[in-house]
């Protein structure tokens, strides 16, 4: 039995991580024809001339600036709107989750579709066109949900009477949220976060529709399929999961060294 | 202690993301001495993925240049097809100065009227485009469009396992030898096209009944077809996966060159399909003038020599082939003989009707008619008898528990 779950999860992984490791060995294929499946040699050619393509490095940009606004602005508004929402009675709190989570189990399209046609109206009347302000819109509305649904559990399971006892000793309100409520519910704020910045990395439909001129990473790599994906985009994929990956890396090791020292702390005195 | 490691963290990813951001400025604020005072203008320009020049590799980077020269910026973007084009245009928001659309859309979005006509004072490069592409049947007055680049459909074969003798008529692609080692195009209009010339039917009938007949081929083909694909192609031939596989001349040329074992050959015993992309500014463009002299500044010869030379189609000036290499010039993947070019057929927008009647046939060909649907159909329902059942034994054995 425990030789089938082993190799059971031995599969697993290997579905999960085949594509990628495919990815990061073709990433270093040195091959003239772009070739994505005869291996010929081992070069960083496409390293070099991904850093030279100003195409991709713009779509780069555009991308990476419209993740950390939409992360960051959704994290915001979607902390605040938790926090109104926890403090809500029973059957408004009810319908207005209700009412978050729709866009969620909305099918994309309808909503890159539906905020397009908003958006060409609004720019309209205001005789602009789309561009990466209508992407940030649409990207910081569709993270919302997200960034709510991961901060609600949060507050649920914090003690309502920690805010309270803040003030009685003697804490302004403002003091009492930013110094009492905001860290019992940051695991909740920065996972929302997190995710946010990813969905909004990752988002190709929604931005397909919203983007007017501006361009995105999945934008420009989906339009390359009439000719081939050049293995520039392979270089670029490893360069990101790379930096996740040491990312992850760094935060585990640190939580690992926290645990430590608060056991530590713990059978001192 | 405690939460801190948190706004660390936080602080970490911002930090790793400014340095990111601050990275990649140099790399766009490179300047040049002998640059043309900045006009302050940007023109948006829509064009196709990998389409132009880029400056990687040591090629010429051709919207750079431009802004060297003129002082007008270029905001690049770039689609996948001509469908996607057509939507972003109509859908209204995006403005666009200069389009590069194929011919068929050419002609459609001049029966929508959603093009501007060109001044060809402000385009004197237009001089150099071959006699042969002008008022072409897309456009008839040249008064729209200047001709980008153009190709034709060929074949392409693995010479291990197909003899180039039999690649001269499409009908290879219907061999039952060759099953599950041929490939379709994955749009309609290719894929129809092609049988439609075995049919000697033309690519713009508005017949139904030749439509008909053209998809009553296809469905015959299926059974033999490994996957209607489109880039994918370069790799499943590439590796010896499919032998067969009708694709865009130019595009997939660099597979002749690097692999020996693949060979290409235009049929002859039915015509083929040339296609030209052409440039073109959409109603609606703020920037026309500099739209223009964009224009312009792709029929220079030395550019469209750059452009050709990195996208591998062909060139329709015949001052830029001049400047590309002899063995290019001379190679009739590139350059076919005039004798296909004067049967080759252009695409031109079919009406309305037609094109509905196209998009329910591929689907047609490509779902497998209505038994397949029927299939779908008793899965899907069978998925929701199961999911209603575990519902329903759910709510009865909590029912049965509460009492």
């Amino acid at each position: 039995m425990k030789v089938l779950s082993k190799i059971y999860c031995f599969f697993i992984y290997l579905f999960l991580y085949a594509p990628i490791v495919v990815l990061i060995v073709f990433s270093f294929n040195d091959s003239t024809t772009m070739s994505r499946s005869v291996w010929s040699g081992f070069s960083f050619k496409w390293y070099g001339q991904l850093f030279s393509d100003r195409l991709i490095m713009q779509a780069l940009g555009n991308t990476i600036l419209i993740a950390v606004v939409a992360a960051v602005v959704s994290t915001i508004l979607g902390t605040a709107a938790a926090i109104g929402i926890n403090s809500l009675k029973r059957w408004p709190r009810r319908l207005v989750m209700n009412i978050t989570n729709l866009p969620m189990v909305n099918p994309e399209i309808v909503t890159g579709v539906s905020m397009m046609l908003l958006f060409v109206i609004a720019v309209r009347a205001m005789n602009t066109s789309l561009g990466i302000g209508s992407i940030m819109i649409a990207h910081i509305t569709f993270c919302l949900p997200y960034v709510i649904l991961s901060v609600k559990p949060k507050l649920s399971q914090m003690d309502p009477n920690l805010y309270e006892a803040a003030l009685d000793l003697g804490y302004h309100p403002s003091q009492a949220f930013f110094k009492v409520v905001i860290p019992e519910i940051i695991p909740g704020i920065v996972t929302g976060m997190i995710m946010a910045f990813t969905l909004s990395i990752d988002d190709f439909i929604i931005s397909y529709f919203t983007s007017g001129t501006t361009q995105t990473l999945p934008i420009y790599i989906y339009s390359m399929t009439r000719k081939r994906i050049s293995p520039e985009i392979n270089a670029l994929s490893t360069l990101l999961f790379a930096i996740v990956l040491i990312l992850l890396l760094i935060v585990n090791l640190r939580k690992e060294k926290e645990n430590k020292e608060i056991l530590q702390d713990e059978e001192e005195p | 202690m405690g939460k801190n490691w948190i706004q660390k963290r936080i602080a970490f990813l911002f930090s790793a993301l400014m340095i990111a951001s601050l990275c990649m400025v140099p790399a766009s604020a490179e300047e040049d001495t002998e640059a043309a005072p900045d006009t302050g203008v940007t023109i948006n320009v829509y064009n196709w993925g990998e389409y132009i020049s880029n400056g990687v590799d040591g090629t010429l980077d051709v919207n750079a240049e431009f802004t060297k020269r003129t002082g007008i910026h270029v905001n690049y973007t770039t689609f996948d097809t001509n469908e996607s084009l057509y939507s972003k245009l109509s859908g209204g928001g995006a403005e666009y100065d200069v389009i590069i659309p194929s011919d068929y859309m050419v002609s459609k979005l001049i029966g929508e009227d959603m093009l501007e006509k060109l001044d060809f004072d402000k385009i004197p490069n237009f001089k150099y485009i071959d006699d042969q592409f002008r008022n072409p049947a897309y456009d008839p007055e040249n008064a729209y469009s200047v001709p980008y680049t153009w190709g034709v459909i060929g074949i392409f074969y693995n010479k291990n396992y197909v003899d180039a003798s039999e690649t001269t008529s499409w009908k290879v692609l219907w061999d039952p030898k060759y099953k599950g080692k041929i490939l379709m195009f994955d749009n309609p209009r290719d894929s129809f096209g092609i049988a439609q010339k075995i049919l000697g039917q033309s690519y713009n009938t508005t017949d139904a009944n030749d439509w008909q007949a053209a998809a009553n081929l296809l469905k015959q083909q299926k059974p033999l077809v490994q996957a209607y694909v489109m880039d994918q192609i370069f790799d499943k031939m590439d590796g010896g996966e499919a032998w067969l596989a009708p694709y865009y001349a130019g595009d997939a040329a660099t597979l002749v060159e690097n692999n020996p074992n693949i060979g290409f050959t235009i049929p002859t015993d039915e015509p083929t399909n040339s296609f030209v992309d052409a440039a073109c500014i959409p109603k609606g463009s703020s920037h026309k003038e500099e739209a223009e002299a964009y224009i312009n500044f792709l029929c220079d010869p030395e550019i469209a020599a750059a452009n050709v030379s990195y996208i591998g189609y062909s060139t329709p000036e015949s001052a830029a082939k001049e400047l590309l290499p002899e063995e290019t010039v001379e190679n009739p993947i590139y350059y076919p003989p005039r004798e296909i070019m004067d049967k080759a057929e252009v695409y031109v927008n079919l009406p309305e009707d037609t094109n509905m009647l196209l998009d329910t046939l591929w689907a047609e060909v490509k779902m497998g008619g209505p038994g397949e649907s029927a299939t779908l159909v008793a899965v899907l329902a069978a998925f929701l008898l199961l999911y209603i059942g575990i519902v329903i034994h759910k709510r009865r054995k909590r029912k049965r528990e509460l009492q």
